[in-house]
């Protein structure tokens, strides 16, 4: 066991836990953050995904003794009433099904808006390649992409 | 609190406290489907299945309880969408909640086979009719005009000669004193202002802001997390083990074992008995249990052979499970031999031997299909709470009606002390109708005394077993020299089941017609996978009839519309179960909607595929082009007919996704076996479609009908897997009949 000093969504948070935990659980198990899934557990879904200073990744695979003293932002962070123009696009295109790996889904297109704030189809698809959504809403998600892109 | 009950009638109304008017519309209560029936005449059967409830505050707040459990079908929008209508609300002002399970108030509480909006569409009408029905005459008395006078409109009662208005909230409590109206006048369709209309998710922002909605998100203080080792094979069970060095682990409060089902313990429809002991470990953490769980020694033994006693819908079943570690290699050596042996009639028209032995040219095509994992996207899990006198549950489940009965026996609780609530899931497609995990949760919070939190990893969800089965299916047809087709032979095959449904298309349509099937025990448990058994035979059916079709020299829509005719017009048996002008009429439609035959779309390869089951009727046309000699699925144009369509833009929705699904696992879904042990565990090994594997452009057309809806959440999936493989025949030559295509489009195109 070890204590981290941890900066989520803007405040800190003091844990004692061992410095192998993946943020991931972090974040569900000890700060009731849920907003962040879990789908895999080894980097293969994006369910988890979570920024780091500003960078999409995925927590499952971010030991909590990597992100002390490092920005990170989870889906409840992204904006105080679900504002952040991904969200807006998100509902404008009645994106989600079962909804479970959209927060995933946002958190990882709001990264790659940062650094290309206009993406051809080639450049989403590829993205977000790491992100699965098991009922499909994947056209729904490109094209909410792209209005956002517009914001 | 002040209840007016009419036992002969149907809907229980209560004041609520601070003003306003409660509307359950519990018919029946506690009444048996048997003994409502048999009370006869007045009663409409599909009252029986009646479930949800209004409520409408002071402030005119209106609250619509979604009865049935929501895993993407949309169906915590739709169902209180036609309360709404009835009720003439203003949608904008309606709250939906989710109800929790209870038998007193709901009927048919499930989330299952595309029957949530046909079986509550009538009951869930009435209901919101009533309510506005009672509303108006409140308004009436008030203000002493007839009630014929009173007019509604978006929540509001209007009498136009004096002017006067009011909200509903302000009436409701009145209106909560009249008696219950016997007859209600429902609208007409071309009326529905709410119905019809796209409506947004209704979770739409909880899901974007990531609140916690889903079973694994579910807290509450004190509780522990357990999980729970099953045998690494099918096949072997649990000999020993050794905690000593978990138990050390931080964090580790306990490790034991449960049971699932105690010996020669009956079983109903929906239990399973995957691996019946296992090792729990229990902990404060799932980072601290998923540890200490590596650190178990535990050996397994083989499993002898068993025999389970299954009483399901009324009919005792013995089933034998046979022991041995099984191999996919095996499975389909043995299936090939069983196909050979004679199998079970299961309809036969006309003289089939006869019109096999004078045909001209025979066609024989076999098809496969492997073991699929649903995978839903949140694993399975379950929040238990047990004491000696009560139980909480709280579970992402599609049935909890099915869990409920077994857990009151395992539990020895009678079953109005258990309480089952439903969170939304992450994904069902049929998985979660299984309750094992709720067994477990119960079992072990009863054992360790506190609640705890039973969580699968993705690799325990993975190789747990209640799989898609294994298929296989032998289609025959008999030309005679004109190439008229004069025979048809289906024999369908499966671990364990077969797939065959003998009184589908195209039976009907040929005058000597022949369906068997067979199976094959296994120790491998399977499940219902979004639409059961159509989510293989259709692709294969539909693949067969594309390659006859071009045998006869015609154009495969044609062709399917030629038997329609015939069925419709001078149709071959008495028990076909479609409805050919319904079925005709999305494969126009999605002629018409692809341009179909037009020469501008000729540098794609076309398929085509349609099917009926769960009462709706789906077409689709694939559209493909080759790209580095790997497919690229470019449109795909959907013809859906499911009568009418309650929330158009979220039925788009599924149809997308079930496209997608269906493209999918065509193209890369499989599940194999090796000794027993599933040879996929994870996401790098079981492959799901992704973002870059998906058409470029899917269009959804709904048939324009007043028809009462049926269902959406599976029809549209099992065609796919036809439409795909028929495309792929013309982008690349060849024809498909092992899924998972990707494995023989690599072997065809040199890896
Ligand atoms: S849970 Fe982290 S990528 Fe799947
Ligand atoms: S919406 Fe269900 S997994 Fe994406």
């Amino acid at each position: 066991m070890a204590k981290f000093n941890l900066k989520i969504n803007g405040k800190i948070h003091r844990v004692d836990v061992d410095p192998s935990t993946p943020m991931l659980w972090v974040l569900r198990d000890h700060l009731d953050l849920q907003g962040t899934k879990y789908g895999c557990g080894m980097a293969l879904c994006g369910a988890c995904t979570v920024h780091l200073n500003g960078t999409a990744m995925r927590s499952c695979v971010l030991p909590v003794s990597a992100a002390e003293n490092q920005e990170i932002t989870t889906i409840e962070g992204l904006s105080p009433n679900g504002d952040h123009p991904v969200q807006q696009a998100w509902l404008e295109h009645d994106v989600a099904q079962c909804g479970y790996c959209q927060s995933g889904q946002i958190m990882s297109a709001v990264s790659l808006l940062k650094n290309n704030p206009n993406p051809s189809d080639e450049d989403i698809e590829a993205f977000m390649s790491g992100n699965i959504c098991r009922c499909g809403t994947y056209s729904r998600i490109k094209a909410a992409i792209k209005t956002a892109a517009k914001q | 609190m002040k209840n007016t009950y009419s036992r002969r009638s149907f809907i229980k109304v209560s004041a609520i406290s601070g003003g306003g008017m409660m509307l359950g519309f519990n018919w029946f209560v506690k009444a048996k489907p048997a003994e409502i029936l048999s009370k006869g005449n007045d009663i409409p059967p599909e009252w029986v299945e009646m479930n949800g409830y209004i409520k409408i505050t002071g402030d005119n707040v209106i609250k619509i309880m979604a009865p049935n459990p929501e895993f993407g079908q949309n169906v915590k929008t739709s169902l209180p969408m036609i309360v709404a209508e009835e009720l003439d609300a203003d949608w904008k002002s309606v709250v939906v909640e989710q109800a929790s399970y209870d038998t007193s108030l709901f009927v048919r509480q499930m989330a299952g086979g595309s029957q949530s909006v046909r079986t509550t569409w009538k009951p869930l009408r009435t209901a919101g009719a009533s309510a506005r029905q009672m509303l108006r005459e409140a308004a009436a008395q008030v203000w002493n005009v007839p009630v014929e006078e009173v007019t509604t409109k978006t929540g509001v009662l209007y009498h136009e000669k004096s002017g006067k208005s009011a909200k509903y909230g302000e009436l409701a409590s009145k209106a909560a004193a009249i008696p219950i109206p016997k007859d209600v006048q429902l609208k007409g369709v071309k009326e529905f202002k709410i119905v019809r209309h796209s409506q947004k998710n209704v979770d739409g922002l909880n899901i974007v802001t990531g609140k916690p909605l889903f079973g694994l998100d579910y807290r509450k203080e004190g509780m522990l997390i357990a999980m729970i080792q099953h045998p690494p094979a099918f096949g072997l069970k649990l000999k020993s083990y050794d905690a000593k060095e978990a138990l050390g682990m931080p964090g580790i409060k306990d490790v034991f074992t449960i049971k699932l089902f105690e010996e020669g313990e009956e079983m109903a429809a929906f239990d399973t008995r995957t691996f019946n002991d296992a090792v729990v470990v229990l902990g404060k953490t799932t980072w601290e249990v998923m540890n200490a769980r590596k650190k178990l020694k535990i050996e397994w033994e083989p499993a002898s052979e068993t025999k389970e006693t299954v009483v399901a819908w009324g009919q005792k079943r013995e089933n034998v499970i046979p022991a041995g570690l099984e191999s996919t290699e095996s499975h389909y050596s043995k299936m090939q031999e069983m196909a050979q042996k004679p199998a079970k009639q299961l309809r036969k028209d006309g003289d089939p031997e006869a019109a096999f032995q004078n045909a001209a040219r025979i066609i024989e095509r076999t098809y496969t299909a492997p073991f699929l994992a649903h995978n839903t996207m949140e694993p399975m899990n379950c929040f238990a709470h047990v004491t000696d006198t009560e139980a909480l549950l709280v579970a992402p489940l599609q049935a909890p009606e099915f869990a409920e009965k077994t857990l009151a026996k395992r539990l020895g609780l009678p079953v109005e002390k258990i309480d089952i609530q439903m969170t939304r899931m992450g994904g069902g497609f049929g998985r979660r109708a299984y309750g094992h995990y709720l067994v477990e949760a119960a079992l072990i919070s009863r054992k360790a005394k506190v609640p705890v939190k039973l969580i699968y990893t993705r690799e325990d969800d993975m190789t747990y077993g209640i799989y898609r089965p294994t298929y296989t299916v032998t289609y025959r047809a008999a030309l005679d020299a004109n190439k008229n087709l004069i025979g048809f032979h289906v024999k369908g095959g499966g671990i364990p089941e077969h797939a065959v449904h003998a009184n589908r298309f195209p039976a009907g349509a040929i005058d000597n017609y022949l369906a068997e099937g067979w199976e094959i025990p296994s120790n491998i448990t399977i499940g219902a996978f979004r639409a059961p058994r159509s989510n293989f035979i259709a692709g294969a059916e539909q693949s067969f009839l594309d390659e006859l079709a071009e045998a006869m020299g015609k154009d495969p829509i044609e062709f399917r519309l030629e038997l329609l005719k015939r069925a419709k017009e001078n149709p071959v048996g008495a028990n076909n179960d479609y409805d050919a002008d319904r079925y005709a009429g999305v494969l126009n439609l999605v002629k018409e909607k692809s341009g179909w035959g037009s020469p501008e779309k000729r540098d794609l390869h076309r398929g085509v595929a349609a099917y009926f089951c769960h009462n709706s009727y789906a077409a689709h046309v694939i559209d493909m082009k080759m790209q580095d000699g790997q497919p690229v699925v470019q449109n795909v144009y959907s013809a859906m007919d499911c009568g009418i369509v309650v929330n158009p833009d979220a039925a788009s929705n599924m149809v997308e996704g079930a496209v997608i699904d269906g493209i999918g696992n065509a193209l890369y879904g499989v599940l194999t076996l090796k000794d027993g042990v599933p040879e996929q565990s994870n996401f790098n090994t079981y492959r799901i479609i992704r973002h870059h594997e998906i058409p470029k452009h899917i269009e959804v057309h709904f048939v324009e009908n007043d028809i009462d809806p049926t269902g959406l959440g599976e029809p549209p999936f099992p065609p796919v897997f036809g439409a795909l493989a028929n495309a792929l025949y013309r982008a690349t030559g060849k024809r498909y009949y092992r899924q998972p295509f990707s494995k023989e489009l690599s072997e065809t195109q040199g890896g």
